[in-house]
């Protein structure tokens, strides 16, 4: 039996910060979920029984080859294949931020989930601001791309994150923020590299 | 990919069934032939075996060759044998022809023992369930309690979709590949065409062209000719024909001018002198009866209650035969019922006939899924 799933992967903080927050034996969307390390650690961590989505051929096959449970699909779509409320948790794990139709896939996360992960790279680092400041657009670790042939067409600072969610009727539950394998807990929009929410329909 | 690793010389080997058949419409079948190969070993435990479920025009012929007909490749030979994606050297493959249909099985050319003639029109009209029965009786005849996995293309997938149905315990799992859960109303159009074109054929005799000493050949050639169109797409025959003239200019008649057409009659006559037209009637039924979800008022997921196997969906992006969005919603009602599922929509331009040809990103999934079945 082949297994692509790395071991350095499994060390990953953004994965255990997520684990962290997931119930044992819950149900799992893992939404944009590469080859299926999340949802894999989280099986093995978190014993969930879960379902990933995918849009790219070679990340496909390697959820194949990882055993684990795939569905090909676009997300700027929608979730039409998911019945409302029929998961403890779906995972927006580093995506939003790719996405065309934002507010869109937070509506229909917050239909399908009982609660919801995202995490991001926060736009307000004070490594990227100083790019910014200094003419250039932010590349750095978490966002290694430059202006011109980045996937990243969406990004947002912690702020903006908390604005959109209020828009959008969520209730935020927690936040984590994250540097390296540090936890942020002093001016985390400045000092934070990845933000973590979980959060659910409001009302 | 180890392409031309063949099973080799196979031959076909046949079971006798007693048992009387109750089928679906009623009608009582006493006793018939069914025609299968086999390809690699059942291992001691029982628990290595694959069938293969055949297509409207496929046969229990799913991979190698015969020894008097070296040309005779099986239809999925690409994805069976050693080291191709359902490999041989690790599973027991078992392609069975459907009752009904005309490559050894018994069916409408057939004798039928109480009048000593062939059943033609009397044979009766066979449905997805009644195949699963008979295929369920091979198994036993096989001594396989469970089949490690169930699978075919289009009408084959069909078959596999009925198994975790009909025996949830005998599959661990389905492979439904450019399939659909029913027909759409097109779908059933393009059938009643082709089915007409072979009843109106005046050689069809009422289904009785045995007796007669002729065969619907214009009728079925028609049927065939249409199906293969729609079997396409676009894109794919404007790659291979475009408007290619066979003469390089236009000759102002009705013979042969466009390459397509060509293509189209050569296709057409090849199938017309090696299917029974019977059989095409019967076949193209079977696939516009099958509807798991009518037994529930059309609600799929109450229909997949019942599912214990895990499932590989795949579907092609230009098939518009059994498209895309008829897989997810396969795909949604295993969903509803937590079923483990694979699904996957394969960038292809070969339309439904994708399924047979080779792609790697294809192959290289089921090879995948395959390989992580527990034996």
């Amino acid at each position: 039996m082949t297994n692509m799933i790395n071991p350095a992967t499994i060390s990953r903080p953004d994965f255990a910060a997520i684990a962290a927050w997931i119930r044992p034996g819950a149900k799992v969307l893992d939404l944009g979920c590469g080859d299926g390390s999340l949802l894999h650690y989280l099986q093995e961590r978190r014993d969930i029984f879960g379902y990933g989505v995918e849009i790219d051929d070679d990340n496909v096959l390697g959820c194949f080859k990882n055993g684990i449970n795939i569905i090909q699909n676009d997300l700027e779509s929608g979730l039409s294949s998911f019945e409302s409320a029929s998961f403890d948790y779906v995972i927006l794990s580093q995506t939003l931020q790719a996405m065309r139709h934002t507010e869109i896939i937070i509506k229909e996360m917050l239909r399908v989930g009982r609660e919801v992960i995202v995490s991001f790279p926060n736009f307000g680092y004070w490594k990227n601001r100083i790019q910014v400041v200094s003419g250039h657009m932010p590349v750095s670790e978490t966002l290694p791309y430059h202006w011109f042939n980045t996937p990243n067409i969406h990004l947002c600072t912690l702020g903006d994150f908390e604005a959109l969610c209020d828009q959008q009727n969520a209730h935020i539950l927690e936040r984590i923020v994250m540097n390296g394998d540090r936890q942020v807990k002093i001016l985390p929009n400045l000092m934070g590299v990845l933000a973590f929410y979980r959060f659910e329909r409001r009302g | 990919m180890q392409a031309s690793n063949s099973v080799g010389v196979i031959t076909p080997q046949y079971v006798h069934i007693d048992k009387p058949l109750h089928l679906k419409s009623g009608t009582v079948l006493n006793s018939y032939n069914l025609v299968y190969e086999t390809y690699g070993k059942l291992n001691p435990e029982r628990s290595n075996a694959v069938l293969i479920c055949h297509a409207l025009s496929g046969s229990h012929h799913v991979a190698g060759i015969y020894a008097d007909q070296p040309k005779n490749v099986g239809w999925w030979d690409n994805m069976i044998g050693p080291g191709k994606p359902i490999d041989t050297n690790r599973f027991f493959v078992i392609g069975v022809n459907n009752l009904g249909g005309c490559h050894g099985s018994t069916g409408p050319a057939s004798i039928d023992a109480r009048t000593s003639k062939p059943y033609g029109a009397d044979f009766p009209v066979v449905t997805v369930e009644d195949w699963v029965e008979t295929q369920a009786l091979l198994a036993d005849h096989l001594g396989i309690e469970q089949f490690a996995a169930i699978g075919g293309g289009s009408l084959g997938g069909m078959q596999a979709l009925r198994w975790s149905l009909d025996h949830p315990e005998r599959v661990r799992h389905a492979l439904v590949i450019a399939a659909a859960s029913n027909l759409t109303a097109q779908n059933i159009a393009f059938n009643d065409v082709a089915r007409q074109a072979i009843i109106t054929d005046p050689d069809f005799c009422g289904g009785d062209y045995y007796s007669h000493n002729t065969l619907p050949r214009r009728g079925l050639r028609l049927a065939r000719m249409l199906g293969h169109i729609t079997y396409l797409s676009d894109d794919s025959m404007a790659a291979k024909f475009g408007r290619e003239l066979r003469e390089g200019k236009l000759s102002f008649g009705f013979d042969v001018e466009f390459e397509i057409e060509s293509y189209l009659r050569y296709q057409g006559d090849k199938f017309a002198d090696q299917f029974d037209a019977n059989s095409y009637l019967l076949m193209t039924k079977a696939l516009d009866y099958f509807d798991p979800a009518g037994a529930y008022d059309g609600n799929l997921s109450e229909a997949f209650r019942v599912i214990k196997a895990n499932f590989l969906v795949l579907s092609f992006t230009s098939d518009w035969r059994f498209s895309p969005e008829r897989s997810h919603d396969v795909v949604k009602a295993l969903l509803d019922n937590n079923v483990n599922v694979n699904y996957a929509e394969i960038t292809s331009s070969n339309g439904h006939d994708s399924f047979l040809m080779v792609n790697d990103y294809y192959h290289q999934l089921v090879h995948a899924y395959m390989d992580n079945i527990d034996l």
